[in-house]
């Protein structure tokens, strides 16, 4: 039986940002099917340019309030670099720890608020707190402890106060980092119940597959998330600082975000790609997630991002507790942390591991300290053209045997699954019309 | 009874949404307040669209002009509307893209894809509707937000506060940035964040927007003591307070200055 489709959802649901999924079929052929982001430009990359140093991680970490911690530490970082500052073992592991409670936030509000509905059956989180309470009670928790994490450090999760260039402008009173300790070592039992309710639903997720690139961030000595060198699961490993070499962008009609391509016509970022390229160096505990989970790597199918992201809060969650141990053990003082910031005129390269995947942020500075370039490369928007190409797979391969509605749904669970924030991706930066 | 529980909406436009993480962020009275009201629409949680709102919350700058409609829809199905966050409140750093020159910020994004999409100037929700209520800050201090929802439940007028920051820093007992040789906008900046960043060693930028009466002499008192003038200042300044001079346009020539 051919047959036709009209899917218009308009303003997508439970993900952050404004996007449409269009999809227009007619006797069972795809015409149309694509993501449109319709997000209003926000054109930060103009907006930095022309700030000093000290304010430009304070406007960048407003792409996203919800990566803001990434976008600080990306903006940070090229900072450092640009600069060539040096950073203590004390500030190195504050900003990590900061990285992992981001991470462990970000995932468990996704899993949790965003994802989990559609695989409980219920329009969102809210009726779940009144059929399911402790799982969304469990859920608050772990996000309060990791929102916790950031206030004890540096002031706030949303748009961190104290993370600057070259180390931090606050000392986190060791009563806090005892008590902090104290609170992960309770929320342990959290997070093995997270990764068994997960595994209680894992018949929800469409067995679909694509096979795709994943582009993550990869170090020798560590599963990469504050820093790193660029892996390919197709090309191989570069250089932070020629990013460009794997990214290349060019704008699309259908929507305010660039698209990106490198081997393939699209590639993909984020939890799923970073277990891809780097599983074999997640700690114990995230090994037992992903066991637990039956989460293998490499695996194409889009849906188990959301897998992924629960093997990454398990493996956050570890690799924060062990942080802790270390600045207790520290004596964290003014003169460990206190930053000591040179402006000289130069360029760095700051690439790190958003919740949502690699992020980059790119600036140059003249003597001054001023910013006189910038570029900005932001996760979702890697994702996006990989979002198309799975759902124009996708939707040939159901079209004869499910519903418009059930399409529909498979959809958007599809985008949500990316956990896109269109907000930030829309602030794609420049690239160089040479 | 279910049916009575006062409706309560949640919009964004041009924001990072931040500010509605925030609200999210109050995971202790969460469900207490999700046990008082019915909120019928929070895009990012919620797939249900609703009819009328007691009280409409709203995120993010109105910076195109095709969504002066959805405002105004939000403010007729609306019984109160309350800004949430700077964005929504002055424009919040949005407003620094009105320096920088419209065209040349998409050229410099889109490159000559820019004329594919729509921009214009970033402005206060209040360019557009009628706001009853504002929540400042970039971003909004959890507290705030709660004496806002309380209040409003209570049917009493929250209370905002019209002091400068300096007041709730010294009341921390912080010490003062001026005496670290920092440039520092508490002396303008509206307090309510209980000085949150000169509690962790950061300027305050004024992100909750200006007291109504600043006391402007002893600001450039202040800049003088530190032999700077309001130039070496206004970048900072424009972070957050953009739409302060909105009303008198700076020159191309002297944005390029910058
Ligand atoms: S006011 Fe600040 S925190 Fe709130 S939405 Fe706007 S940029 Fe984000
Ligand atoms: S640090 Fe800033 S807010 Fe605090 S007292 Fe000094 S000027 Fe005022
Ligand atoms: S101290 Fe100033 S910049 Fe910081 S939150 Fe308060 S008003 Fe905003």
């Amino acid at each position: 039986m051919a047959k036709s489709l009209d899917i218009n959802v308009h303003h997508l649901t439970r993900v952050e940002g404004h996007g449409n999924i269009v999809v227009r079929a007619s006797d069972g052929k795809v015409e149309k099917c694509v993501l449109e982001i319709v997000e209003t430009p926000r054109v930060f990359e103009s907006m930095i340019e022309g700030l000093r140093w000290r304010d430009t991680s304070l406007l960048t970490c407003r792409i996203c309030g919800i990566c803001s911690v990434a976008h600080t530490t990306a903006s940070i970082l090229a900072t450092d670099e640009a600069f060539g500052l040096e950073l203590s073992p004390e500030s190195l592991t504050l900003r990590k720890l900061l990285m992992y409670a981001e991470v462990l936030q970000s995932h468990v509000l996704h899993v949790y608020f965003l994802a989990a509905p559609d695989a409980f059956g219920a329009p969102s989180v809210i009726p779940l707190a009144s059929s399911h309470p402790e799982v969304v009670k469990r859920a608050l928790k772990l996000k309060k402890l990791a929102n916790y994490t950031c206030a004890v450090l540096c002031g706030r999760h949303v748009h961190p106060i104290s993370l600057v260039p070259g180390g931090f402008t606050y000392v986190p009173p060791k009563k806090g980092l005892v008590e902090l300790k104290q609170l992960y070592a309770d929320a342990r039992a959290d997070i093995e119940a997270t990764v068994e309710t997960i595994s209680g639903v894992l018949d929800k997720f469409p067995s679909f597959e694509r096979e795709r690139e994943d582009i993550s961030l990869v170090r020798d000595d560590e599963y990469a998330i504050y820093n790193g060198e660029l892996k390919s699961s197709k090309a191989g490993q570069i250089d932070h600082r020629d990013y460009l070499e794997f990214i290349k962008e060019k704008c699309v009609e259908h929507s305010t975000s660039k698209h990106v391509y490198n081997v393939e016509e699209s590639f993909a970022v984020g939890a799923l790609s970073r277990f891809n390229n780097n599983s074999a160096q997640l700690n114990e505990f995230g090994v037992a997630a992903a066991k637990a989970l039956g989460l293998e790597a490499p695996c194409h199918n889009p849906y188990l991002n959301n897998v992924a992201q629960v093997v990454e809060a398990a493996h956050a969650y570890q690799e924060a507790v062990n942080c802790l141990d270390e600045l207790i053990a520290a004596d964290l003082t003014e003169e460990k942390l206190a930053p000591n910031v040179v402006p000289k005129a130069g360029r760095g390269v700051g690439a790190t591991e958003a919740p949502r995947g690699l992020l980059i942020h790119d600036y140059t500075y003249d003597e001054n300290g001023v910013c006189t370039e910038a570029n900005c490369i932001i996760p979702t928007g890697m994702n996006l053209g990989n979002i198309d190409r799975d759902m124009q797979k996708y939707v040939p391969e159901v079209i004869e045997d499910r519903s418009q509605d059930q399409i529909e749904h498979d959809l958007e669970m599809l985008v949500r699954a990316y956990d896109p924030c269109i907000s930030c991706s829309v602030h794609l930066l420049k690239v160089d019309w040479v | 009874m279910a049916e009575s529980k006062p409706t309560i909406s949640f919009h964004d436009f041009t924001s990072c949404e931040g500010c509605q993480l925030q609200v999210l962020n109050c995971e202790d009275e969460l469900l207490d307040i999700l046990g008082a009201v019915d909120i019928v629409e929070f895009r990012e949680a919620i797939d249900d669209k609703a009819d009328s709102y007691d009280v409409a919350f709203i995120e993010g700058a109105f910076t195109r002009e095709s969504d002066r409609k959805r405002l105004e829809t939000i403010r007729s199905k609306a019984g109160i509307v309350v800004a949430l966050g700077a964005c929504a409140c002055t424009g919040g750093l949005n407003v620094l893209k009105n320096f920088r020159g419209l065209e040349k910020s998409m050229k410099t994004v889109y490159g000559d894809s820019a004329d594919w999409y729509e921009t214009s100037q970033a402005l206060p929700v209040e360019a557009a509707i009628k706001v009853d209520y504002k929540v400042h800050g970039c971003p909004i201090p959890r507290q705030e937000f709660l004496e806002v929802v309380t209040s409003l439940l209570a049917g009493r007028t929250p209370r905002i506060p019209d002091h400068p920051v300096c007041v709730e820093c010294k009341l921390r007992e912080n010490e003062c940035l001026y005496h670290k040789s920092q440039y520092c906008m508490g002396p303008l900046a509206r307090a309510g964040c209980d000085a949150w960043c000169p509690s962790y060693g950061g300027r305050c930028y004024a992100c909750r927007g200006l007291i109504s009466d600043p006391n402007n002499q002893a600001a450039f008192d202040v800049l003088e003591e530190f032999g700077l003038t309001i130039d070496d200042v206004l970048t900072e300044f424009r972070l957050f307070n953009g739409v302060y001079d909105v009303s008198q346009p700076p020159t191309e020539a002297r944005v390029e200055k910058q």
